[in-house]
């Protein structure tokens, strides 16, 4: 039971490093309509620019989270400058080229960062353990759950208590009332792909210690965040972090306990939610 | 103006004579490449052919059914490793392959339809995603009949009778391929032809509107769904006749993701077009990507990027861009106004 709990609270740090990464990826399909393939590099070119900037100190570990952040939102606006020539063009045009990006992305990072999984060297105090509920925990995956619970705090408190926050809620609801008070829709669009690719750069560095970063990073995170996302409900940030949550105990407690149905259990929950959901999606029949 | 309908019809078989050009170029490329004494250069032609084939039954779903899919390269496996198996077992006429790998195509493709075809968009787009990752986590687990990870190797060669010689020689499998894959196209082409064209048209255009005129829609998007699964089990033996192995990559997202671009590249609701897509990006991946070792995705991600913007629409709108450029004022004495038919309207959102 205890060893059970463990893995619970593993899980639910996974989650929340992925529900800070695919938040931004669902708040920028339901605002602007852009479904970013990119994601999943931008989080692996954080998690490489932490690696490479943090030397054991804890000023080299912050830095390492500013870079990654900044090179993320660096990230975010090339993606924004891109597909905002796309207006008014297919998803799959905008699948091709954000997915062309990040082959670029990843194959340059690759190219650079070379094939093997890196880690990052954290303070001493970090690489530790702590005792939780009468059994060793690693310390830095507590400090991760602490800084990537502020983060979802702060995020919600961004998204509801501020006029950003709420002007991007008010563009994945109503477009067209966003730019009848005299907002441009598009400003907006391109602030959330900015803003999510800041989060993204930051949740690749925050998953660096955990997990490590190599040329598969990004892949798997894009995938797990697709999902997320999709399973979420489109736009929806509670459901994006409910949903994130989810697929974290999934991937720790379920594939521990049910191993011989490890690779399906993903898909399997995804199709479940999906073929079972009650409320409709963008482009599903209404019957 | 008197001269404008003579002007007109010449011009319409201007446009009808264009129309040949591209199979024409595609066909005499073909004769160079058997001609040629280069057997590499044959192999590698020959190995486009199966991507190609799956090209033509993604852009099927994708384009025709309205479907963005990346699900098919379940049926496409299917279709492989089902020829894989018999050809292990000693039956090694490449019809039967190619009957069975169709059957096993279309099969698959029917029952993962009947759930998948009441979705659309982003939801159908998803519901694929997860075909795709099961069939290479099938691949890759069902050590007894794919070998696993490690996938099958050695696979007998095909003949065409049980008389004939295998096809080994590059030449010879190269237009056994180019046959097979021309032959897929233009079945999958007059199939699509004419009132079934319209009807999918007018189904994804207005799905509700088509509803309210009696159109049972889903039972039409199964039929073609289960078609080009049928289309892409042609493919999966096609696979395993030009490659002679198979490993659960060969069936997974990134071929599922590669031919979903290769066919928006290609203007997906054009057939010819998915052929044109699929050899563009297996040229960029395989050959160019020779000069600079590793970088290949480095290569195709500068093509997808570059498709995007010099070709809206697609190599299938092409065409219609060139006959749109200005053209030099001694060519055309008057602007007549008439206007030339917009590329096939595209109605994927």
């Amino acid at each position: 039971m205890d060893a059970n709990l463990i893995l619970a609270i593993d899980g639910i740090a996974y989650g929340l490093l992925l529900a800070i990464a695919a938040a931004g990826l669902t708040l920028a399909f339901g605002a602007g309509g852009v479904l970013n393939l990119a994601h999943g590099t931008l989080v692996a070119a954080g998690g490489y620019l932490a690696v490479a900037t943090s030397s054991g100190t804890w000023s080299s570990l912050a830095a390492g989270m500013l870079a990654a952040t900044a090179v993320g939102a660096a990230g975010g606006g090339v993606m924004a400058a891109a597909t905002a020539a796309l207006n008014r063009r297919r998803h799959l045009d905008q699948a091709l080229l954000t997915f062309g990006a990040a082959l670029i992305g990843g194959d340059l990072l690759t190219t650079i960062f070379g094939p093997d999984i890196l880690r990052p060297r954290v303070p001493a105090v970090l690489e530790g353990t702590v005792i939780v509920a009468g059994r060793p925990y690693p310390a830095d995956r507590l400090a991760v759950l602490g800084i990537a619970v502020a983060i979802a705090v702060a995020g919600y408190g961004g998204l509801h208590r501020t006029r950003a926050g709420r002007l991007i809620r008010a563009t994945v609801d109503d477009r067209g009332m966003v730019a009848g008070i005299g907002v441009n829709p598009r400003l907006v669009d391109a602030a959330v792909l900015v803003a999510s690719g800041a989060l993204a750069g930051l949740a690749g560095a925050l998953s660096t210690p955990i997990l490590g970063v190599g040329p598969d990073t990004a892949d798997t995170v894009l995938l797990l965040s697709l999902i997320i996302v999709v399973c979420g409900g489109l736009g929806s940030v509670p459901g994006a972090v409910a949903a994130a949550v989810a697929v974290g105990l999934v991937q720790t407690v379920g594939v521990t306990t049910i191993p011989g149905l490890a690779p399906y259990l993903l898909i399997f929950t995804m199709a479940l939610v999906l073929l079972a959901r009650r409320t409709p999606l963008t482009g599903e029949v209404h019957r | 103006m008197s001269t404008a309908p003579t002007s007109r019809s010449h011009r319409t078989m201007l446009s009808r004579g264009r129309q040949w050009v591209p199979p024409a170029v595609t066909v005499a490329a073909l004769i160079v490449v058997v001609a040629s004494p280069d057997a590499y250069l044959q192999a590698s032609i020959s190995r486009m052919a199966p991507f190609t084939v799956l090209a033509v039954s993604v852009a099927v779903v994708t384009g025709h059914a309205g479907l963005p899919t990346l699900g098919q390269v379940a049926p496409y496996a299917v279709g492989a490793y089902t020829t894989a198996r018999l050809a292990l077992a000693g039956i090694t006429a490449a019809p039967v392959h190619l009957a069975a790998g169709a059957l096993a195509g279309a099969v698959v493709a029917g029952v993962l339809g009947a759930a998948l075809v009441r979705y659309r968009g982003t939801v159908f787009l998803m519901l694929s995603l997860a075909v795709a990752e099961l069939s290479a986590t099938s691949a890759a687990g069902w050590q007894a009949v794919t070998g696993g990870t490690d996938g099958l190797a050695g696979i007998p060669a095909p003949s065409l009778a049980p008389v004939t010689p295998a096809l080994v020689d590059d030449r010879a499998v190269l237009l056994y391929a180019a046959t097979v894959t021309t032959a897929t196209t233009v079945a999958a082409i007059l199939l699509l032809h004419g009132p079934r064209r319209l009807l999918l048209l007018g189904a994804r255009g207005n799905e509700d509107r088509a509803r309210a005129s009696g159109h049972p829609v889903n039972r039409y998007l199964w039929l073609v769904h289960t078609g080009a699964g049928a289309v892409a089990g042609i493919g999966g033996a096609l696979l395993i006749h030009t490659h002679r192995w198979i490993t659960p990559a060969d069936v997974g997202f990134t071929t599922a993701a590669i031919v979903l671009l290769a066919v928006v590249i290609g203007g997906a609701t054009s057939l010819p077009g998915a052929v044109a897509g699929a050899v563009a990006v297996l040229t960029v991946r395989d050959v160019v990507a020779l000069s600079a070792p590793g970088h290949a995705p480095l290569l195709l991600g500068v093509l997808f990027v570059a498709a995007v913007y010099v070709l809206p629409g697609g190599l299938a709108a092409l065409p219609a861009r060139i006959r749109h450029l200005p053209r030099p004022r001694w060519l055309t004495r008057a602007p007549d106004g008439s206007s030339v038919a917009e590329p096939v309207a595209r109605s994927m959102s």
